[in-house]
């Protein structure tokens, strides 16, 4: 079992096996999510108060989903990298961040969108679920800075790995501001107790875009951090070999 | 026709779902071009590493 | 202890010493993380008092009123223990209705209605058909409605 562990994050293997892997991910994600659009905005019923503008959460919960899921294996990616100095690891943070802060731009733009005709705002300062989320962007942003400006990359590892672990509060907060404080956003609905809030007609589109958006996201970032890994192996014998081989090893 | 007003919120559910396009499509062409761009260096470097060899 | 359990143990720590640092943080700002204030807190006289606020709560059923020919309008809040007479003149978002949440922005007037100059609506967690919705409004209306200690006590300062 340690031993395949093993074999799977060593680089040269990773590099190879994500290739094969990436459109067995991005494929299904993308047919997902063209059925899920195509369900949510012409097949799903209206909602009784929202009328058709609650369709913007098919893209907007995904979008909030799969910000906080890179967050976390970004910090998870820093604290295995610290302790275990698996080189694998920090490529894993390192490829996650821009992604994670494409998405937390899309989850505050599609909110924001949506906030304008049913709340009556664009925007509210000092709304707890808005500010974390938007600190959550700031948070990549500085992962992001912190990385730029560390020429070394095993310093800029150790650094943005820490800055990423203290983040990790910020995600507990995302989740929880609007079940601690009085906010403007609503509870959550999928993990309510009792089951999820909405009709299951109105409920499956929404799962098969969080699910389409995963595996789309998983495509990215296997992408990235080969990379990343292409990037950090550059000096090493399987490099070389690689980019002579007859094919290339693109 | 009728449907893509989205009974008068369509300007907001289709400025959302052209953001979201958008957002993926630069994410995966960001991805791509980094990696060329990465892996040519790194074939400039060996090659003419070989080459004085 | 290995060079790696020391890391860990570094790690952890680390880890800890931000959570609890948060924690007494956010406890320390509650107040302030209030996007809203109650309306049983307001009732009770715990509100800032000469400064803008915001109120949350429900619309009562049957409270809206609307001055003919002009943006006028009043209307009450509740948060199912105290209620609070709202007056506001302007623009509504789209999901203002009677029966869901509100949040009212502006000041705590002499007389005891709140004088809102920005309305906005709070949607709830529940997303459903209309058909579906008023199915199920029909079920609840036969239902008599009985609260196990009836209605809370509201106090008011």
């Amino acid at each position: 079992m340690w031993k395949f562990f093993h074999h799977l994050t060593s680089p040269p293997h990773f590099y190879r096996l994500a290739a094969t892997i990436i459109p067995w991910l991005a494929f299904p994600g993308l047919v997902l999510i063209a059925y899920g659009s195509y369900a949510g905005l012409f097949v799903a019923p209206e909602d009784y108060q929202q009328g058709d503008a609650y369709r913007i959460i098919y893209v907007h919960v995904p979008a909030a989903y799969v910000s906080i899921m890179a967050y976390v294996l970004m910090a998870v990616g820093g604290g295995c990298g610290l302790i275990w100095r698996l080189k694998l690891a920090h490529a894993v943070g390192a490829a996650a961040a821009p992604l994670g802060a494409a998405f937390t731009f899309l989850a505050l733009a599609t909110g924001s969108i949506w906030g304008r005709p049913m709340w009556g705002t664009w925007w509210e300062w000092g709304d707890p679920r808005l500010m974390s989320e938007l600190i959550m962007l700031f948070l990549y942003f500085g992962y992001m800075a912190l990385r730029a400006a560390i020429d070394e990359t095993a310093k800029a590892d150790k650094a943005s790995a820490v800055l990423a672990l203290v983040g990790v509060v910020n995600v507990v907060i995302v989740h929880y501001s609007v079940v601690w404080w009085n906010s403007l956003h609503q509870g959550p609905t999928l993990l309510k107790k009792g089951g999820p809030g909405m009709d299951a007609d109105m409920l499956y589109p929404l799962l098969a875009m969080i699910l389409g958006f995963t595996l789309v996201f998983g495509a990215l970032l296997a992408r990235r951090i080969r990379t990343e890994v292409l990037y950090r192996e550059r000096r090493t014998r399987w490099v070389r070999e690689l980019i002579l081989a007859p094919g290339g090893g693109r | 026709m009728e449907a893509l007003g989205m009974g008068g919120y369509g300007a907001y559910v289709w400025s959302c779902y052209g953001l979201t396009l958008i957002v993926l499509v630069l994410s995966n062409w960001q991805a791509r071009a980094r990696h060329k761009r990465v892996y040519r260096d790194i074939e400039v470097r060996i090659k003419a590493l070989e080459d004085r060899q | 202890m290995k060079p790696r359990q020391q890391r860990m143990l570094g790690v952890g720590l680390t880890a800890l010493g931000v959570a609890i640092a948060a924690g007494l943080t956010l406890r320390s700002f509650d107040e302030n993380m209030m996007f809203f204030v109650d309306v049983s807190d307001v009732v009770a006289g715990d509100h800032p008092m000469e400064r803008n606020f915001r109120i949350g709560g429900l619309v009562v059923e049957g409270s809206v009123e609307r001055e003919e020919g002009s943006m006028e309008m009043t209307f009450r809040v509740t948060d199912l223990q105290c209620e609070i007479g709202v007056r506001y003149s302007g623009v509504l978002p789209d999901l203002f209705r009677e029966g869901q949440g509100v949040v009212a922005h502006g000041l705590m007037g002499a007389d005891g209605i709140f004088v809102a100059d920005k309305i906005l609506a709070k949607h709830d967690e529940d997303y459903m058909a209309p058909e579906v919705a008023e199915s199920l409004a029909r079920h609840v209306a036969d239902q008599t409605m009985e609260l196990p200690d009836g209605p809370a006590e509201c106090n008011s300062q």
